[in-house]
């Protein structure tokens, strides 16, 4: 599903931190979106999932505006994310969240007739278990997971509701040197199997200019410089700005 | 948690054989101080448990959930006073009313934020409770409704009879309480402890949040009106203190004694609240300040309440 930003634009106070940005993520597609800390990637994320209301600009999915369309509605439509910080359920088990995901998902949140989990719920949440690997930590409750398994999860309540275009914002944050690799590594597996348009935000580059096919650089709530891996690395705009310091944004 | 047919099938089982157990006693030893006992544990655990969907399950914590209980009561006192309806159906009226009322008032209460909800229930509940001091003419004022329930026989039950009471109250309380089970067990009682856990991504998952807290206000609301029915059998009438925020208190206190994330744990809390009481009003007048203490010491002591307490004991004996 093509995901389509247009001239979108976001103030909190004084700070533009989303400053008439217009990008284009192709059906199937793997991008990363980087940028220095405060560069507006989060609120980026935030706006084309619903959380805040844009001050201007559209967020077309398949040529359709959604910017009016309340989170519900966005999920619906097929637009996934998962957190900067990893968010989940946190007294439940692994299996619990995904399967509370999964209810939520086929809207039947509000049931109070049936038993928790519906029908056929347990095997679909399973599925998004195995998908992502965490079927070892199937009973485990969210709060004592590794924090590598709780981004894991993150993503996985993602997955469970079944999303065309999913975000993820800094799927490696707080990992080590293996551990990212790992983490994104599973995250290509996802896009591959699940044909998902897939942007992710990411500092590590050797890790974006591996795994992207197309990178977009934020600086103050704007576009610095899009295009492919090699583009990117010569480009002198984006040397100057953020690969030069590389080691302060992390 | 692993919640399935089977488990449901279970709690029935073990609900059955505690009422079996309840309604055997007297047949085998009449005290009638234990069977007060029940008939008020069982208003109260209503009361207890039907608060502990809020703020257990929800994360709602609300203090003036005594108003739904003292309106059951009102209710249902003065639909047996003045109308000829049977026993059942003005019950069942009075739950119906009370649960119209949480709904009114969730509807303005629930969207606010979590410190407000609390002020705000707290202010409804003295709303409520000034309409019945004031309106004399229907509720008997500060005084009560005063007069009793008329004595109408349902299927050979005469509810002037304690032993009839008794039972009456250990049935309504147990199916009560095995239909709040039944809603904490469905998919409904997981996504309130979804938004409990965390709200915001709850709301990502396509669950409307103020849509889903406000029924779960309305089904509290309507068990306390529930409780409050029992409890106005049990006094003949309706006392305006049934609605008054001290009440609203014990409910909160039962919750925190006997724990907030164990179903039972409100039951407990309720049953020791009660003792508690009756002890302590036999040796002092100071029953407030040996209550605080009390309640003092087992916050203190356990962090959390008796039945959370031993639970999370065994899981961690059990690893
Ligand atoms: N909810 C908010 N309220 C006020 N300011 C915000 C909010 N979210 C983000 N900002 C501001 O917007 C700017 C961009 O933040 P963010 O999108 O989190 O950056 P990034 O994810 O690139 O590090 C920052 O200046 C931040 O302080
Ligand atoms: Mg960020």
């Amino acid at each position: 599903m093509k995901l389509e930003i247009r001239h979108l634009t976001k103030s909190f106070g004084g700070v533009r931190a989303i400053d008439d940005v217009s990008l284009t993520f192709p059906s199937g597609s793997l991008s990363a979106v980087i940028g220095p800390n405060g560069a507006g990637k989060s609120t980026f994320f935030n706006l084309i999932s619903g959380a805040f209301a844009p001050d201007a600009g559209e967020v077309l999915l398949e040529d359709h505006d959604v910017v009016g369309r309340s989170k519900t509605e966005r999920m619906q439509l097929g637009i996934g994310r998962a957190f900067q910080v990893a968010s989940c359920f946190p007294s439940m088990t692994v299996a619990e969240n995904l399967m509370a995901a999964v209810t939520a998902r086929i809207g039947e949140w509000g049931n109070i007739v049936r038993r928790f989990p519906p029908p056929g719920v347990r095997e679909r949440a399973g599925e998004v278990m195995e998908l992502v690997g965490l079927t070892h930590v199937e009973n485990v409750e969210a709060a004592i997971l590794s924090h590598g398994d709780q981004k894991l999860l993150d993503i996985a309540i993602a997955l469970a509701l079944e999303p065309k275009v999913l975000l993820l914002d800094e799927p490696t944050a707080g990992m080590g040197p293996d551990e990212r690799w790992r983490m994104i590594e599973r995250v290509r597996r996802l896009w591959d199997q699940r044909k998902l348009t897939l942007v992710f935000i990411e500092h590590d580059m050797d890790i974006v200019f591996q795994v992207a096919s197309t990178i977009r650089v934020l600086c103050y709530g704007r576009v610095l410089a899009e295009g492919t891996p090699d583009q990117i690395r010569n480009n002198q705009a984006v040397i100057d700005a953020y690969l030069g310091k590389e080691e302060h944004a992390a | 948690m692993k919640s399935n047919g089977r488990s449901g099938t279970r709690e029935t089982a073990i609900a059955a054989v505690a009422l079996l157990i309840v309604l055997v006693v007297p047949f085998v030893h009449r005290s009638p101080a234990f069977e007060d006992f029940v008939i008020r544990l069982s208003a109260m655990a209503l009361f207890a448990t039907s608060l502990n969907l809020l703020v257990g399950n929800t994360g709602m914590v609300s203090f003036g959930h005594g108003m739904f209980y003292g309106l059951g009561a009102y209710a249902f006192a003065l639909m047996m006073q003045m109308t000829e309806l049977s026993l059942p159906v003005a019950a069942m009226l009075a739950v119906l009313f009370t649960t119209l009322a949480a709904l009114c008032v969730g509807a303005i209460c629930v969207r606010l934020s979590t410190d407000y909800f609390a002020f705000i229930t707290l202010a409804f509940q003295m709303l409520i409770y000034s309409v019945i001091i004031s309106w004399q003419s229907l509720t008997g004022g500060d005084q009560g409704l005063r007069g009793g329930l008329p004595r109408r026989e349902i299927f050979g039950f005469d509810l002037a009879s304690q032993l009839h009471l008794y039972q009456c109250c250990a049935v309504v309380a147990v199916l009560g309480l095995l239909a709040l089970r039944h809603i904490s067990a469905s998919p409904f009682g997981q996504t309130l402890r979804m938004i409990r856990d965390n709200e915001s991504r709850t709301g990502f998952l396509g669950v409307v949040l103020w849509r889903a807290r406000l029924w779960a206000f309305t089904i509290a609301g309507g068990f306390a009106g529930l409780g409050g029915v029992l409890a106005a059998l049990f006094v003949s009438g309706a006392y305006p203190e049934l609605a008054d925020w001290p009440n609203s208190g014990q409910a909160i206190f039962a919750v925190m004694l006997g724990g907030i994330n164990s179903f039972l744990g409100p039951v407990l809390g309720a049953a020791m609240l009660l003792a508690l009481n009756d002890v302590v009003a036999r040796v002092t007048e100071y029953q407030g300040l040996v209550l605080g203490i009390v309640i003092l010491i087992f916050a203190l002591g356990l962090r959390r309440g008796v039945l959370d307490f031993f639970r999370v004991a065994w899981s961690k004996d059990s690893q």
